[in-house]
């Protein structure tokens, strides 16, 4: 297979580097461009992996708002976001949630679980 | 009612909560934060998405649960809290006239106060947008406030006009609520905000984004039925024959910030007519003596991060100020933006024994560099400090680390210049 070339913009941190990556196939021939590891790794990941963290809302029952803020601990395969959202749109949660509540648990056997990101006091 | 607090902080966001934090930590005395919410944590609790505390807590958090770590921290270190509290008036005595609905009028009285009141959003009447004033157009903010919190979703087909980083942010959100982004516009031929957030929020979702374009016109009696974009020349003129009409009903605008100091010019707090923020020193104390600010209040800061860590330098300034009655004093040296630079902050630098450890100007360039870039800080003629960078671009704030013992004479400014490095 013909080697390949292609621009990443990293996103582990808000310095967004350039990286050149140099790619047979899957494998990487060479990376350059990145301040840190950090880019190594994104690199690698969004090659044969791509995953972020999603983040999004749930309904609270008797809250003081009618949502709560909910993230998923790890990030998932790119692929699951919207598959996620649908997902959280049919969750409902009662009032009071606190940060680290489990809103669902391991999503599409990912053993990844969402959970609340904020509080929602009773109303 | 006269209730006396060694520092009072005006306003609860992730500025305010530092700055009460480092207070309490300093031995200031009573610590109070007035907050116009019901809740402490400012615009945190609507910005759920990740990206926050890299640099202070070395984790990738979501912004409510930045805002809570600060909430707990704050509450543990013995801060107070008035909530649902506006402050209305600030004298230059230091007094604090608030209101709310459980006590009505009260005044307090502060050793030292600071300002962290944040910033607020440009409208549609400050980018003058012509047309019909139909429903539909909104800032970016407003619909972040809507769809995180409120639960209501205020559109169904979404044009994005500037590419800050709210907006690309909000551009993801709504995709994945189920909304329509049709495209984002920038009128700029650069990208606005961080490009981490033109992968994550547009490029992941195949949303596209126009350079060099802008809102020519808004269409729609009732509620806004499409706008008419055109592309600008470099001069960001309209060049005519470039129109082009995107059917919508909605256009979310984000089009930057503007510090919010109505409190702090009643109170005879100078501002800086760029930055849009107080004048302030190393310290982060303002020309008002027992007046400190920090945060956005000061100057637009790309992260939640930064703004904390200038709440945590004013907390320790305003203590230091609330329990000997002065701070600073002495010399000060004026630090002047000098070649493509805008805005530094701080704006002068107290030339005092014991402060050895420098002092951090952070600012951005007018225009941008692509390749690397060079800053260079002068004192007078001498080269107070220089450091190389990748590029540099208006987006992203600058920031030079100086030792203030190479700045020991108070009859030169210094000035801080960005400029592509030669030969390379």
């Amino acid at each position: 297979m013909p080697e390949e070339k292609r621009e990443f913009v990293c996103i582990s941190c808000p310095r967004g580097c350039e990286i050149t990556t140099v790619l047979d196939g899957k494998s990487i021939v060479s990376v350059s461009g990145n301040i840190c590891k950090l880019g190594v790794k994104y690199v690698e990941d969004e090659v044969t992996d791509p995953r972020r963290i999603v983040t999004s809302t749930v309904r609270v029952r008797g809250g003081v708002t009618p949502l709560a803020p909910v993230w998923t601990e790890q990030s998932i395969p790119k692929g699951m976001i919207l598959r996620l959202a649908d997902g959280l749109r049919k969750v409902e949660m009662t009032a009071p949630v606190k940060c680290g509540d489990v809103v669902l648990e391991n999503i599409f056997g990912t053993g990844i679980n969402v959970v609340a990101s904020g509080e929602v006091d009773v109303k | 009612m006269h209730d006396r607090f060694g520092v009072a902080v005006i306003g609860g966001g992730p500025g305010g909560l530092a700055a009460a934090i480092e207070a309490r930590r300093n031995d200031a005395g009573r610590v109070l934060v007035i907050e116009r919410n019901e809740r402490p944590g400012g615009i945190l609790p609507q910005c759920i998405h990740n990206g926050f505390g890299g640099d202070i807590f070395g984790q990738d958090l979501p912004g409510p649960l930045y805002a809570q770590r600060f909430i707990d921290e704050a509450v543990q270190n013995g801060v107070e809290f008035q909530s649902d509290t506006m402050v209305m008036g600030l004298d230059s005595d230091l007094t604090i006239h608030a209101a709310s609905r459980r006590n009505g009028y009260i005044a307090l009285k502060a050793g030292a106060v600071v300002l962290a009141m944040g910033c607020r959003e440009r409208t549609r009447a400050q980018v003058r947008l012509p047309g019909t004033r139909p429903a539909g157009v909104f800032t970016a903010g407003t619909v972040q406030r809507l769809v995180n919190i409120e639960g209501y979703m205020p559109g169904k087909r979404f044009v994005i006009l500037g590419s800050g980083d709210i907006g690309m942010i909000m551009a993801r959100r709504l995709t994945i609520e189920g909304a329509g982004v049709v495209k984002v516009i920038e009128i700029l031929p650069f990208l606005t905000g961080l490009r981490r957030n033109y992968v994550q929020c547009l490029r992941d979702f195949d949303i596209p984004l126009e350079l060099s374009t802008t809102v020519n016109r808004i269409i729609g009696r009732e509620r806004l039925e499409a706008v008419e974009t055109v592309r600008v020349d470099p001069e960001l003129k309209p060049i005519p024959g470039t129109e082009a009409m995107i059917p919508c009903d909605s256009l979310l605008l984000s089009v930057g910030l503007i510090p919010e100091n109505e409190l702090s010019l009643r109170a005879g707090v100078e501002l800086d007519p760029v930055t849009g923020g107080p004048k302030v020193d190393e310290r982060m104390a303002t020309n008002m003596p027992g007046i400190f600010a920090a945060g956005n209040v000061v100057t637009i800061y790309d992260l939640a991060d930064e703004v904390s860590k200038a709440g945590y330098i004013a907390g320790r300034s305003a203590a230091e100020y609330a329990r000997n009655g002065h701070g600073g004093g002495g010399d000060t040296v004026d630090i002047v933006p000098g070649e493509n630079v805008r805005g530094v902050v701080p704006h002068r630098v107290n030339i005092r024994e014991g402060l050895d450890t420098g002092v951090v100007l952070s600012f951005r360039v007018s225009r941008p560099i692509e390749g690397k870039a060079v800053i260079e800080v002068m004192h007078g003629d001498t080269l107070a400090a220089s450091v190389r960078k990748p590029f540099a671009r208006p987006a992203e704030m600058l920031s030079v680390h100086v030792k203030l013992k190479e700045i020991n004479r108070s009859d030169k400014n210094i000035t801080v210049n960005v400029r592509a490095a030669d030969g390379e």
